[in-house]
């Protein structure tokens, strides 16, 4: 399927990527070649088959529900752009 | 004696273990070779500091007899493998100045076995790419060139700083991690050998995500036999990955003896795509007979559903990975972009931060996995998969290990296949199959193209098989006796 200039735009929005409206043109084309290209799966007839859902045959394991980890807040924040006491600061999100 | 940096892994421990030298010595050495070879861009970050500090530890260790299996080894880290307090790029520009607060499993495994850390090697952004031209900091250049030609060549990628600091001498091994081929195909560019591990061999805890269901960290070393000495300390269960499995971890490197005799080797016919360079051919034809020489059965398996996994990845994986880097959002550490709402500093963030290529498969990986898309490629795809997977098991019913190539080509050069991101995927197209199918593969330095580059070939395993793999690639390098070195190795 060929996507246009407006689906390449929606894409970007779903993607949270800012694309500088000069490059919708480009980025269509590209995404295009791509999309068609990963079409040939339809030649696969694929009717009666399970879609993979873990490659290695396990049991996933489970642990027991309590708390092994944390109580580093300072650790926890130290790479972040900005933090405001123990929280991780954002542009306001609530008049 | 010669030049420490010439050792394998193997020479080194045994030369410290006799007192030939110290462990930081061998530092030095590599920490030299490092310096010198700065033009190849093969690493992110240098650590010297850390690794003369590590190599004293070491020293101390030894003399008090408590050596450790990797005691003293100088290795190259991927920038893909968090370090606790060392930047880590992963190649991308979003993960400006990030430096985590923790340690990946592998790496922590590698320095409780006494290993010394060079540096972080550079890399494609996010390990996408084939050719390590996607980084932000740069492409990496080979230390390969053509016979009378001297431009710079790609040492393939995504592991190709690590790829190109085994080849140049600057580190006895280096750790890479493999998505659809980004440890075999760099190996298999740079004359060195590449091993991916079974899906779940080693955890992925700590190592920045790409494909969830894909990433295997592994070991990229000069030898069959360092590969299978690293991978002994990379491998193992780990609590904090649920997909890590809890099975034994073999001795490797034991595995090593008893030839393969009477061993069965599948050669999958679908791998003969045309337009395949004879020489590629030649040499896999000369790998048949090298494992017939040695007293192993090859025998011609099909495998029909090859052509459609480079396609079934390039859904599967895209749609991971957008999943996987929605955590980038200028909130939690590195770039931030500031805007007037949060959806701004989003976008902002992500669209500054994201290199083309990355930029491309977010956004197909958003779009077949958006309303409406879903089952008609994501769904298929893993249909798809299911039958690759297939195709593998019915295989091994008959055969116990599978040769191939690694690449259809040898190196290119910087700058080539850039405008085509369909050419550069089709340099996966015989890595992806095994990563589908979760199974190990490593890559064996076989010998040189007509243009004297490096071309290698490749073994596919049973899950868990390692130690087939390995056995077969020890004979595979003995026979082929891949002595060639790179001419452009810098300091040398």
């Amino acid at each position: 399927m060929a996507l246009d200039r407006d689906a390449v735009a929606h894409i970007a929005k779903l993607a949270r990527i800012r694309v500088p409206e000069a490059e919708l043109d480009t980025l269509a084309g590209e995404l295009s070649t791509i999309i068609s290209w990963v079409e040939q799966l339809d030649e696969v007839d694929t009717d009666a088959v399970e879609p993979m859902t873990s490659v290695v045959a396990q049991r996933l394991k489970q642990r027991e529900d309590k708390v092994t980890d944390g109580g580093y807040p300072d650790k926890i924040l130290a790479n972040a752009p900005e933090s405001v006491a123990s929280y991780f600061a954002v542009p306001k999100v609530v008049e | 004696m010669s030049r420490l940096t010439d050792l394998t892994i193997s020479a080194a421990r045994d030369g410290l273990a006799e007192g030939d030298f110290s462990a930081r010595e061998l530092a030095e050495s590599h920490i030299q070779a490092m310096e010198a070879a700065r033009p190849l861009n093969a690493f992110v970050t240098e650590t010297p500091e850390r690794a003369i500090q590590m190599a004293e530890a070491s020293d101390a260790r030894r003399v008090k007899g408590e050596a450790l299996p990797l005691d003293g080894i100088p290795l190259a880290i991927k920038d893909l493998y968090c370090t606790e307090g060392v930047l880590t790029t992963a190649g991308s520009h979003i993960l400006d100045g990030f430096r985590p607060p923790y340690e990946s499993t592998v790496t922590a495994q590698l320095w409780r076995d006494g290993a010394v850390m060079l540096g972080k090697t550079n890399m494609d952004e996010f390990a996408m790419g084939s050719a390590n031209v996607t980084s932000h900091y740069g492409p990496v250049e080979s230390p390969w060139r053509r016979e009378g030609d001297n431009r710079a060549l790609v040492p393939g990628g995504s592991s190709g700083g690590s790829a190109a600091a085994v080849a140049a001498r600057i580190a006895l091994g280096a750790t890479g991690t493999d998505t659809g081929g980004s440890i075999r195909q760099p190996a298999s560019f740079t004359g060195i050998v590449g091993l991916k591990p079974t899906y779940g061999r080693c955890s992925r805890w700590g190592i920045v995500a790409f494909a969830s269901s894909l990433d295997q960290a592994g070991p990229m070393t000069r030898t069959v036999r360092d590969a299978a000495i690293m991978l002994g300390s990379m491998a193992g269960h780990d609590p904090k990955d649920s997909t890590s499995v809890d099975r034994l971890v073999p001795d490797y490197e034991a595995a090593l003896t008893g030839g393969i005799r009477g061993l069965r080797v599948g050669v999958p016919a679908e791998y003969r795509m045309d337009g395949m360079p004879e020489e590629i051919e030649a040499l896999w034809r000369r790998g048949e007979e090298w494992l017939t020489a040695a007293g192993a059965d090859c025998v011609p398996i099909r495998l029909p559903h090859t052509k459609y996994a480079l396609a079934a990845y390039y859904i599967v994986a895209p749609a991971e990975a957008s999943s996987n880097l929605a955590r980038y959002d200028g909130v939690r550490y590195g770039l931030r972009v500031p805007g007037d709402s949060v959806d701004a500093m989003y976008e902002g963030t992500r669209g500054e931060g994201f290199g083309t290529e990355v930029r491309r498969r977010v956004m197909i990986g958003a779009y077949v996995l958006s309303a409406g898309y879903y089952d008609a490629y994501y769904l298929k795809a893993q249909k798809v998969r299911t039958l690759i997977l297939k195709d593998f098991t019915d295989a091994f019913e008959d055969v116990d290990v599978i040769l191939a190539p690694t690449a259809p080509s040898a190196a290119f050069a910087i700058g080539e296949k850039e405008d085509d991101p369909i050419a550069m995927y089709l340099n996966d197209v015989f890595t992806v199959p095994a990563s589908m199918a979760g199974l190990p593969g490593i890559s064996v330095p076989a010998g040189l193209s007509g243009e004297g580059l490096p071309l290698g070939l490749q073994l596919i395993g049973r899950p868990f098989d390692e130690e087939t793999v390995l056995r077969t690639a020890g004979v595979l390098e003995d026979a082929a006796g891949f002595d060639a070195r790179p001419p452009a190795i810098p300091g040398a």
